[in-house]
């Protein structure tokens, strides 16, 4: 067999199920990658050793005929899902020498059905980012650059990258305002942010609790409706998640688009949209038309708000979750003459820059005086984008929008370094998915002029994952991406 | 009751004060993790991963803790609501390890409700309850086992605490005391909290105002932390008041702060300044739905709800003829009034009571017993006090046989009968003694006769000591007239 590493993860299982490869050959080959990318900087935390002894058991239950969902696949696990014995460090000084006691319920589920770790892979520090720039291990370099490193998106960039550059068969991901669509756009990979409340978030190092989501980065739509069947599921320690039965999201890929009303937003289409990202926007609306899809323009009048209540909401909540690493209980301490000093010098050189920007706007905005002109005003608007989303549903069975405004920009651009607010624009397709709780997926349409992967984001009602990937899936097989 | 007033040269004032108490809440597990909630075990052995704050964690309510608040909500006459949500009090400390409290705050489960207090005079009042809302505990700091450091045990954190919130509804450190000892009451017989507040289950915060006497302002108040016990409650209001009044008497205002009350001295020293007041920085629990109850799960916890302190009491008064003030003693807590109930049953039920109320309480009171430790039994008390009434014994002797019984715990039929103890109605018997007291002593007849009738007493008096109290004293009484006047 050619290069086993640029099979995508069902293919990888049928190969594996047929005895054509084992999984330890693969696991090998997949690390032996890993090794050959390191200048990627994808990975934090690699374990050759761990993933070829778990691939071993994977051959075994292959040989037995006892084998899982995804038995034997080596994966790329975000280094914000605690995994047991692991290091997991949130791209953070502050967790740096980590080890939970503890695997993450998602993780579990992986392990459950079978996959391999391969190792902890790369993020901006507490998913704070739109380009994995704020990471404390160094930024990751996206595989489709050329002369000049690129990004790769964020907060999720070590996990794109890593499927891009076929270092794992697919990744987990974590989405809170665009972390797992953003940088599965910039490297050409698939990834889908589920329904809220779909995936467990016991486990997963918390941002917002609202808004936060896993999901999968993987090469293609199916390996995206695999790998999400295995993590998703009910919990009982995540008083959030929901008691929905889980779909067969696989085996439900074939269903029609004729006679689906897809939905776009004209907000959506703001005066000076890149020509690029708007042709291939129009291109994707085309193929679902010519497959007898009813293309219909939507209105989602609230959209102009969303990144201000995200960027209220979000560092809000951040700014109480992130209290507990205070160098007391575990994690980096700094010493100090007092109990508030012990405080001040560990946060003050745990954390990174984007980390503290966010913790002041959190404490700020739910400060006395200024609660309710900021948070609850947010609050307030989250409920309005909301029922924007539950309006236009009213109208059509799925949205289809870019999932971001630009292509993958060079590592230490400087206008996104010198006003953070230019990275947060980024993230203006994205955010309201997340404030309105539904599922999203992004998947790329084809290469800009200058070489560079775009994305297109699907936005389904909440638990639609089926007609999402459904959809995806013609779009994929018109658009015919060539991945790397 | 009699206003309580604080004269001063210059004028009169009046206090106003408002409690604010935290309830540890009796269940198994901690209100949002699986951890047992055992007092007293080695320290940080009850922790788990949630109440440790580590990363990736999250709260799941406990139902048990959901329940208990219902029930005590029911039981101080208060409105369950049926929404109600969770909310973070944020702040640092080394004992809160997420750095924030899950608490409620906007929307707490229970609304208001009332209490009635009984008085030392007999009369009784309501107090208002603003609220009671459920939230976690902290663990504990330990600062003095070493000199440069400080030491956590995390055992307590998260264990559920009910906070009970009153109206400023209390107008003397009687009015306190009274109200703190019926809500610790009303929570024992509910078994939703200890209500041990040596042992820091039930805390107590204190808000004092002072305001010229008749005059309905409110003033700035002060808060007083953690007075932990219901004595130190009252010495706190009433100190605490008096350094209002001195304040206002010299033409000084009071700032509002929080203070810390010194057991030692009585007196209370600032704790914070409201310019270093905390902002906690309050949003909902996102990590938490809202807590909705249904109807049927409210009235399915009303159907369990038993007779509590002020329903017995009266049922005491009415169908059992005792006073208040016994049945009030009575009805303090459960086990009392269990007892008494037995001990009452198909007995003299005042005459039960008054037993209780003297010799039983101070038996137990001088061998340093528990209700529940009694050597005497319910039944075995109802059984003395049934020879009494049936005229067996006489009341004398039945404080002998008490005195057996709380040695021996046998019971007292058994006792008067192995001790031939009963009661000598037999008038030819009590006759035959009679003669001989009166033919042993013709000095005293001879006075008798001659006027000093008084003596009568000292002839009855003889009988009995002849008869070892046996001898029935109303027979003796008319038997001996009788005799010296024939």
């Amino acid at each position: 067999m050619s290069d086993i590493t640029k099979l995508t993860v069902c293919e990888t299982l049928k190969a594996l199920q047929n005895k054509e490869i084992s999984s330890v050959e693969l696991t090998k080959a997949y690390i032996e990658n890993m090794e050959k990318g390191r200048h990627y900087n994808a990975y934090i935390t690699e374990c050759a050793d761990k993933a070829l002894k778990q691939a071993e058991i994977a051959d075994k239950n292959y040989q037995s005929g006892n084998n899982r969902l995804l038995e034997g696949i080596p994966l790329g696990i975000k280094d914000l899902f605690c995994t047991k014995d692991i290091r997991t460090t949130a791209a953070s000084h502050i967790l740096d020498n980590f080890i939970p006691p503890y695997e993450s319920t998602v993780t579990q589920n992986l392990l459950n059905d079978g996959a391999v770790f391969l190792g902890k892979l790369n993020l901006d520090e507490f998913a704070m980012g739109g380009s994995n720039e704020t990471s404390y291990f160094g930024p990751v370099v996206n595989p489709w650059s050329k002369d000049t490193d690129l990004v790769p998106g964020g907060s999720s960039g070590g996990s794109a990258a890593a499927v891009a550059a076929n270092m794992c068969a697919a990744a987990t991901g974590t989405d809170t305002g665009g972390s797992i669509r953003e940088p599965a756009a910039f490297c050409g990979c698939t990834g889908i942010k589920p329904t809220y409340g779909r995936c467990s978030r016991y486990g997963i190092i918390a941002f917002a609790s609202s808004l936060d989501q896993a999901g999968p980065i993987a090469k293609d739509v199916k390996d995206c409706a695999l790998l999400l069947q295995s993590m998703a599921g009910f919990d009982e320690k995540d008083s959030t998640s929901c008691d929905i039965a889980v779909p067969d999201f696989p085996n439900l890929l074939n269903g029609d688009v004729k006679g689906l009303v897809v939905g776009v937003p004209k907000e959506y289409r703001p005066q000076g949209l890149n020509d690029e990202v708007a042709s291939y926007w129009d291109k994707a609306a085309e193929y679902l038309k010519a497959r007898g899809a009813i293309i219909k323009e939507i209105s989602l009048p609230h959209t102009k708000y969303a990144l201000a209540t995200y960027y209220v909401l979000a560092p809000a909540e951040a700014s109480s979750n992130l209290a507990r690493y205070d160098g007391i209980r575990y994690g980096f301490r700094a010493e100090g003459k007092n109990l508030d000093d012990l405080y001040i010098n560990t946060r003050t050189s745990g954390f990174g820059k984007e980390v503290q920007r966010r913790i002041m706007i959190g404490t700020y905005v739910l400060s006395a005086g200024y609660y309710d002109a900021y948070y609850l005003k947010a609050q307030k608007m989250r409920r309005l984008i909301h029922n924007d989303f539950m309006e236009a549903f009213k109208q059509c069975d799925i949205i289809l929008t870019p999932t971001s405004p630009i292509t993958a920009f060079p590592i230490g651009d400087e206008s996104m370094l010198e006003n953070p607010i230019n990275m947060y624009l980024n993230d203006v397709f994205t955010v309201s998915v997340n404030l309105a709780g539904l599922p999203a997926l992004s998947l790329p349409i084809g290469l800009s002029e200058n070489g560079l992967p775009l994305g297109m984001q699907l936005i389904g009602k909440p638990f639609d994952e089926v007609t999402v990937f459904n959809v995806a899936a013609k779009i994929e097989e018109d658009a015919k991406f060539e991945r790397k | 009751m009699a206003d309580y007033v604080i004269e001063t040269a210059k004028g009169k004032w009046e206090v106003v004060v408002g409690l604010e108490i935290h309830c540890q809440i009796i269940s198994k597990s901690k209100i949002f993790s699986g951890a047992s909630t055992e007092f007293g075990d080695e320290p940080n052995t009850n922790v788990s991963l949630v109440d440790a704050g580590m990363p990736g964690m999250l709260p799941t309510l406990n139902k048990e803790c959901v329940h208990q608040a219902v029930k005590t909500g029911l039981g101080l006459n208060a409105k369950i609501n049926k929404y109600s949500e969770f909310s973070r009090k944020n702040y640092f400390y080394a004992d809160m390890p997420t750095d924030y409290q899950i608490t409620q705050f906007r929307y707490p489960i229970v609304g208001e409700g009332n209490i009635c207090v009984d008085l030392s005079d007999g009369s009784t009042k309501n107090i208002g309850i603003e609220r009671m809302h459920i939230e976690q505990d902290a663990g504990k700091s330990i600062h003095d086992l070493s000199p440069t450091k400080s030491f956590i045990d995390l055992n307590r954190a998260g264990v559920g605490l009910m906070e009970i919130v009153t109206k400023p509804d209390f107008r003397s450190p009687e009015e306190a005391g009274a109200f703190l000892r019926k809500l610790r009451s009303i929570l024992r017989y509910l078994g939703t909290c200890d209500g041990n507040m040596d042992e820091g289950s039930m805390r107590c915060d204190v808000n004092v105002s002072v305001r010229p006497y008749g005059s309905n302002e409110f003033r700035t108040r002060c808060e007083m932390k953690n007075v932990n016990s219901v004595k130190f409650v009252m010495q706190a209001i009433e100190n605490e008041a008096k350094r209002h009044i001195e304040v206002y008497e010299n033409g000084g205002k009071i700032e509002q702060e929080t203070r810390q009350f010194d057991p030692s001295t009585g007196l209370t020293k600032v704790m914070r300044k409201k310019e270093f007041a905390h902002d906690y920085r309050y949003f909902p629990e996102p990590d938490l739905p809202p807590l909705i109850l249904t109807d049927e799960y409210i009235s399915a916890v009303k159907d369990e709800m038993i007779e509590l302190p002020d329903a017995k009491k009266q049922r005491f008064i009415s169908e059992l003829g005792l006073t208040s003030y016994d049945a009030t003693v009575l009805c303090e807590n459960k086990e009392t009034a269990d007892f008494f109930e037995k001990a009452a049953q198909s007995h003299d039920a005042k005459k039960v009571a008054n037993w209780m109320m003297s010799d039983f309480f101070a038996m137990l009171n001088k061998k340093h017993l528990d209700i529940t430790q009694s050597p005497v039994s319910a039944e075995n008390l109802g059984a003395l006090v049934e020879l009494i009434t049936k005229e067996i014994i006489s009341g004398k002797i039945a404080k002998d046989v008490f005195e057996i019984m709380s040695e021996t715990g046998e019971n007292p039929e058994k006792i008067v009968e192995e001790k031939g103890l009963k009661q000598v109605t037999d008038t030819s018997a009590i006759e035959a003694i009679i003669e001989k007291v009166i033919a042993d002593n013709p000095d005293n007849v001879a006075a008798y006769k001659n006027g000093k009738t008084n003596l009568a007493g000292w002839f009855v008096g003889q009988t009995l000591k002849l008869s070892q109290g046996k001898a029935n004293p109303q027979i003796v009484n008319k038997l001996v007239k009788e005799k010296l006047d024939n």
